[in-house]
């Protein structure tokens, strides 16, 4: 009974975040394909949309080129504009 | 003299002798303006992500070719004419793009992309 009041009493530790980085700039990776659907998948949600950058990390520069890419297959029919349940 | 890169969709309807033809017609008219085909890949049958044309699939032939500035009007013209030709883009690719696609076509580079998930 004691322990677990304690347990409530001291605050809940929250800032155990991971630092997010920008996979681009990590890994080196300089242009970014939009004949390459399934990496460009890792930045959409499930009805398609672009993530955004405060979720993926990306730096403003690979961001803008992703949107790009994705803009790019969706106009080639490689993505969809919109969907359901994409994954 | 640049470097781009054309992807287009042909109807499914085509044969695969068409299919031949029309990959050698655009090849040639790249030729003819002096241009160089670096490297054609027809990727065949695929199924499109949504319906174009009352379609849902497509043939798809990607081809990367240098030319000069002045010749994608042109292509652009000649694309736009053809029956066969659901839809094209024109991309220009630069310098790390030219490298993305050689490497890639070397068989390299699929280790950034395993790395990134």
């Amino acid at each position: 009974m004691a322990k677990t009041d304690i347990k409530y009493l001291t605050a809940a530790k929250q800032d155990t975040q991971k630092k997010k980085y920008c996979r681009f700039k990590k890994y080196g990776i300089k242009y970014v394909d939009y004949k390459d659907v399934d990496f460009l998948k890792k930045f959409l949600n499930e009805q398609g949309k672009v993530l955004p950058r405060r979720l993926t990390g990306n730096s403003l520069k690979y961001q803008r080129k992703v949107g790009d890419a994705v803009k790019k297959a969706r106009q080639m029919a490689l993505l969809p504009f919109v969907t359901d349940l994409m994954k | 003299m640049n470097n781009y890169e054309l992807m287009v969709i042909f109807t499914p309807i085509l044969s695969e002798e068409e299919f031949k033809a029309s990959q050698k017609k655009y090849s040639d008219l790249v030729v003819e303006a002096g241009g160089e085909v670096v490297h054609s890949n027809p990727w065949g049958l695929k199924s499109l992500a949504y319906p174009v044309q009352k379609k849902t699939t497509g043939i798809y032939w990607v081809v990367e070719f240098t030319a000069a500035s002045d010749f994608n009007e042109k292509l652009k013209i000649q694309m736009l004419r053809d029956e066969q030709i659901m839809r094209h883009m024109i991309t220009k690719l630069d310098k790390n793009a030219v490298e993305y696609n050689y490497v890639k076509r070397n068989g390299g580079f699929k280790n950034h992309e395993k790395a990134t998930v």
